[in-house]
Formats: structure tokens, sequence, C-alpha cells
């Protein structure tokens, strides 16, 4: 598959390095990701995955060596799925604090509805479980233009349906010029060419 | 040039000159102390008003200058830490908390001592004493600060904020505390002190106040030391220097 | 779809915290309960007697809406830390200060705004003179907007921690104390008859100051908080 390398990298981590608690997480990271890049970032449990991509997208900004640099805004899914109990899944996606957009009701109900949310847009978040919380996060994929994504195990409490579809999802922003980096305990069946990072070995493939 | 700087953020370096510095500073420190309250208690003339009492001002007075003139120090070394990423300013900081403290505290106290023979209350009101007892909340703010994260180089980040704010409120605290005094102060006594010094009182005075200054730095120092050898408490230097004391 | 511009997100911020705080009333009801139970305490503390009321009032009353604000501020960031919401605050391409000025707004309108209007009852409970009502609804608007600004920032730097409770308070009852000074010597000026004016214009120096530099002091508070 022949990648849109050229022009600026979406993003650049040089000489990454992370000591916690006494141990060394890992040391001498460096990658570049490009557009039309899918990057999964493996590593037992605890290793650090977390660490590594919360310092790749801004949020950890110091207590780390090396240098991150991103030449866009990337969109960010945590652990937690940043939902309001008190807003219906509709309103925390339009109330959403990304800042990213503005999306119109159709765009939030559609999205809702590749979710599997179809039904459920207008209801308390509280009435919904927890893996619906998740549903209503990774709706943010189907709404955002952001190029590039970092998804902290993005399949965790969802059903192998919605495992799918995130999986095409990913294939689709992929192939559109965009770039994934993510952590996921399961193997990706994806479409397109996984590009694997490993915190003791670095860039893999 | 550089280089003298640039080896201060390496830790062993930090801790050997600080005990270099110590060496010398730290009898200079005691000499002028004792010298200060020597020539203070024995060698001045009693005061027209308070008689010997007033003495206390020796301690009290130099106290309250440093613990104040601390605070900027310790809000200073948190900006350098904060703004360039320099670790040891952190460090700075961290020490200078305590002993910034230490000395509100010594002023309250020594204002409070002062206080019963002279006026016959252990404890006024008066602007000065307020304020420095705000500079003490404001001093043990922080330091509750720093305990409460358990990340260490956070809890450093969060307390330079905090020193930051602290900072630019200590004028507006100190002007409203002076004028809430000069309200509500009652017409018949006048609690502040002398607004002009007899020049044999005010030398001994300033003897003590350059003799606290230094007290602070070597505290401080000394502080920084025993901080250094807690964070790099894994590290080869300090299993060395802990080696050649378990010998001794 | 283009990212909204920074004044169109802090709007959108500032009715998403109204929203949100509309759709659990209770939580703007009880700093007010609060604020009533306190004031109730006075006169059980004191004596009832009117005139002992009466000189005491202003402070009470300034007290009392401090005690209030100091408890309210701890909320302000807690439950988007709690749910994942503040990480993607953060994260937005928008200034992080106008952000948490959006928020701290909203705060305002919630808690010190309300306080300030409802405060008029309370004062005729203490016995406060009709003349001082005005100058004490105006304090309270300018001074609880300070208190929240202030609150904001003890609330940013203690928000990760899980044992905040007791430790904003002491973080930031030293920088209320000149608001209080001022707030209640406004009040206490119109009691005596005397111009109100410089001591409110102090105030607003006061929340000018806030409103400039404790947007920035919160953000680098957020931005602590949520790497620890």
């Amino acid at each position: 598959m022949s990648l849109s390398t050229a022009g600026t990298p979406l993003l650049t981590a040089q000489s990454l390095g992370l000591v916690r608690g006494g141990r060394e997480l890992f040391c001498e990271l460096s990658v570049e990701v490009h557009g039309g890049q899918l990057w999964h970032i493996e590593g037992p449990n605890g290793a650090g995955k977390t660490s590594l991509l919360r310092i790749l997208c801004g949020l950890s900004r110091y207590g780390f060596e090396g240098e991150v640099l991103r030449s866009v805004t990337p969109l960010y899914l945590g652990h937690q799925p940043a939902v309001k109990a008190l807003l219906s899944p509709r309103e925390n996606l339009q109330w959403h604090v990304s800042g990213e957009g503005l999306y119109r009701d159709e765009r939030i109900d559609i999205a809702l509805g590749r979710v599997g949310l179809c039904g459920y847009e207008d209801v308390p978040s509280h009435t919904l479980s927890a893996g619906q919380h998740r549903r209503v996060n990774l709706a943010r994929l189907f709404l955002s233009s952001a190029r590039l994504w970092l998804l902290d195990e993005p399949f965790t409490a969802i059903d192998q349906q919605g495992v799918n579809e995130t999986q095409s999802l990913l294939a689709s922003h992929v192939d559109g010029g965009g770039a994934v980096v993510m952590t996921s305990h399961q193997s990706l069946q994806v479409k397109c060419k996984v590009h694997t990072l490993s915190l003791r070995h670095g860039v893999i493939a | 040039m550089w280089t003298f700087f640039h080896k201060l953020g390496s830790p062993p370096w930090l801790y050997a000159i600080a005990g270099v510095v110590l060496r010398w500073l730290l009898p200079i420190t005691l000499i002028a102390l004792v010298g200060g309250m020597i020539w203070g208690v024995l060698f001045t003339a009693p005061d027209f008003r308070q008689g010997n009492s007033y003495r206390i001002i020796y301690v009290h007075v130099p106290a309250a200058v440093v613990a104040l003139a601390g605070y900027y120090v310790m809000a200073i070394a948190g900006a350098v830490s904060l703004i360039w990423r320099i670790k040891m300013a952190d460090v700075v900081m961290k020490a200078a908390a305590p002993v910034g403290a230490a000395l509100a505290f010594i002023a309250l106290f020594t204002g409070a001592v002062w206080g019963k023979p002279t006026w016959g209350t252990w404890w006024v009101w008066d602007a000065r004493i307020t304020s420095m007892l705000i500079l003490l909340f404001l001093y043990l703010g922080v330091i509750a600060l720093y305990e409460a994260f358990d990340n260490k180089e956070a809890a450093g980040k969060a307390c330079a904020v905090l020193s930051l704010v602290g900072m630019v409120n200590i004028p507006i605290i100190y002007k409203s505390v002076d004028w809430w005094y000069s309200l509500h102060q009652p017409a018949s006594i006048k609690f502040t002190g002398e607004s002009t010094i007899d020049p044999s009182m005010l030398y001994p005075l300033l003897l003590m106040i350059a003799a606290f200054y230094a007290l602070f730095t070597c505290c401080l120092l000394m502080n920084m030391r025993a901080e250094l050898l807690q964070r790099e408490s894994r590290t080869q230097w300090v299993k060395k220097i802990a080696a050649k004391e378990g010998k001794r | 779809m283009s990212a909204p511009h920074t004044g169109q997100f802090c709007v959108l911020l500032l009715r998403r915290q109204l929203l949100l705080a509309m759709r659990r009333p209770i939580d703007i009801a009880n700093p007010l309960l609060f604020f009533t139970m306190v004031i109730v305490l006075f006169p059980l503390g004191l004596g009832p007697a009117p005139d002992k009321l009466a000189s005491f009032a202003p402070g009470v009353l300034w007290i009392t809406a401090l005690l209030s604000n100091l408890l309210t501020s701890d909320a302000v960031f807690r439950s988007d830390f709690d749910d994942g919401s503040l990480e993607q605050l953060i994260l937005a391409p928008q200034p992080l200060f106008l952000s948490a000025l959006a928020y701290i707004s909203a705060h305002w309108l919630t808690t010190g705004l309300l306080l300030a209007l409802l405060s008029p009852v309370f004062a005729l409970m203490l016995n406060l003179p009709g003349s001082a009502l005005v100058t004490l609804v105006v304090s309270l608007l300018l001074g609880t907007a300070v208190l929240s600004l202030l609150g904001g920032i003890g609330a940013a730097l203690t928000v990760g921690l899980k044992r905040g409770g007791m430790l904003i308070s002491l973080l930031i009852l030293p920088l209320y104390m000149p608001v209080l000074i001022f707030g209640s010597a406004a009040v206490q000026a119109a009691v005596t008859g005397a111009p109100s004016g410089p001591y409110l214009a102090i105030l607003g120096a006061m929340l000018s100051l806030a409103i400039a530099l404790a947007p920035l002091a919160i953000a680098a508070g957020l931005r602590i908080s949520i790497d620890a």
C-alpha cells in the first residue's frame, strides 16, 4: 500500500523515555506518524501503553524524556468515556468539550445509529450502561474531522459487531489520508497495513 | 561561568556546592546572631516607654522581615522551575517553605511575648501581626499542597503555581489588612511600634536582620541537601555518601 | 465541520455548565440552604437582641457568603475530572484559560449571583438597616465573582487529589481575606451613612485583576492536576 508520506508527519516522537516507580517503561522511543498509517502500540498490561499515548496526545507534559511534536490537533479517546450522566447522548455530543466542531442533529443521529444506539439518542445517560457510554464516545469518531486519532483501548466493552464496525471505520479513515495510533489487547483485523510499535523494542513494522 | 550554572542543575554538584557554602556561612551566621543579640540586649539603652521588654524586636523584626522575603524566594524558585523547567529550582522551593513557615511562627510567637508585658494581652489584632498570621497560612497551604500529591513532580509544579498566586496576593493582603486595621483601630491605644528608632537601637537591629537572612540561607541549604539526598536516594553518589557517613 | 472559534466555544461551555446545573437543582439550592442555616446560627449564638445583631450584620452576612462559596468551589471541575471530560477540555484547540473563565462564570451565575440577590432577605432577618441593602447586594455581586475566581484556582490545583475537601479551604481562605475586608467595610459604611463607593471600587479593581490573572492560574493548575 502506498503511503502518503509526502509532507510533514502528523506526529513526531523523538527519544521518548519514561521511568515510573523506579521501573523504566521505555526509552529512546522514536516514531513518525504520517497520514495513511495505522499504528498499533503493543505491550503487556501495565507496560505503559496508556502513559505513552498520553504523552503523544499532549496530556502529559513533563516527567518524561524526549520530545513530541504534533502538526495537527488530535482526537483522543481515553480510558474514560467523557459522558455526562445528566445529559442525553445527543446532548453529550452536541455540547462536547473537545471543541472540535458543532455537529448538526442529522449527523449526530447517523453517528449514534452507527454505534448501535439508535433509539437511545435522547434518554438521560445515567440510564445507560458503561458499554453504551463507551459507544457514545466512539460516535465521536464518526463525527470528527480530525486527521490524527489517538485511541486508548477503543474496543473495551464493545460487542463483536461493534468491534467490526469500528475496525472498518479505522480502515476507511486511514484510507482517506488520516492516521490512527491505538492501543488494544485484541489483534486487529483490518484491511490496511498495521504498523506495530512495541514499548520494549521500538518500531517493529 | 556557564558550566558553573550548568553544574548547579546536577544534584551531586548542587549538594557539594551547598556544603562548601555552608562550611563558611554557618560560623558567620552564628557569630552574627550571637553578636547581634549581645549587642542588642546588653549594650543598648532601655526604651523610653517600654523599658527592657522592647528588646524582643531584635528577634521579632528580623524574623518577620525574612519570613516575608522567604516567601518571595520560594515563589521565584517555583517560577523558575515552572517556566524554565529547571528541576533544582523545585528543590529550592520545597526547602524554603518550612524554613519560611518557621520564621513566620517565630515572628508571631515573639510578637505575642512582646505584647504581654507591653500591652497586657498575649494577642492583639494589629496590622502587622494579622498580616504575618495570614502569611503563615499561605506557607502552610503550600506545604499542605505538596504533601497531598503522590506524584512529587506534579506536587512541585502545583506548589509553584500556588506560591505565585500567593506572591501576587501578598501586597494586596498586606495593604488590605493595614487599611482594615486603621479603620477599626481603637482610638486610645496605638499598637504599632515606633516609627522613628534611635540609631543606637537601629544598628544592632540591622545586624540581626542580616544575621537572620544568613540563618535563612543556612537552613535553606541544609534543607536542600537533605531533600537532594532523599530524592536521589537510589543513585550511586548518595550511596557513596551514606557509606562514608556510616563508617564515621 | 470546522472547529468553533473561541467565543462560540466559550458560550457553548457556559450553556453546558448551566444546563448541567439546572438538571440537578439541589446543587444550586444546597449552598443557599447552607447560607440560611448559618445565618440562623448567629442569633442562636449571640442572642436575639436586635441592635447587637445589626451591629454584626455586615460581617456575618459576608462571612457566611464566603463560607457558602468555599463549599461550592470544590465541585467546579470535579465531575468533569471524574468522567474524563476534563481531559478532553484540556486537549481542545481553544485556549484553556478562556474555557476556565467560562466554567467559573457558570459557577458564579449559579452560586454567587443568587446569593447576592437573595441576601436582602437575610439582611432584614439580622436587622440590617434598609439603607445598606443596595450596597450589600452590589458588594456581594462583585465580591462573590472574585471568590468564584479564587475558588477556581484552588479547585484546579486540588481536583486530582482524592482527599481534596479540607485542603482547598486552607489554600484559598487566605486569598479570600482581602475581599472580605472590603466587602464588609462597604456594607458597614453604608450602614453608618458614609460613602461606600470607594470600597465597591476596590472590589471592582480586585475583580478586574482576578478576571485577568486567575484563569491563567486555573489553566496551569488543571494541566498539572490532569498529569499527576
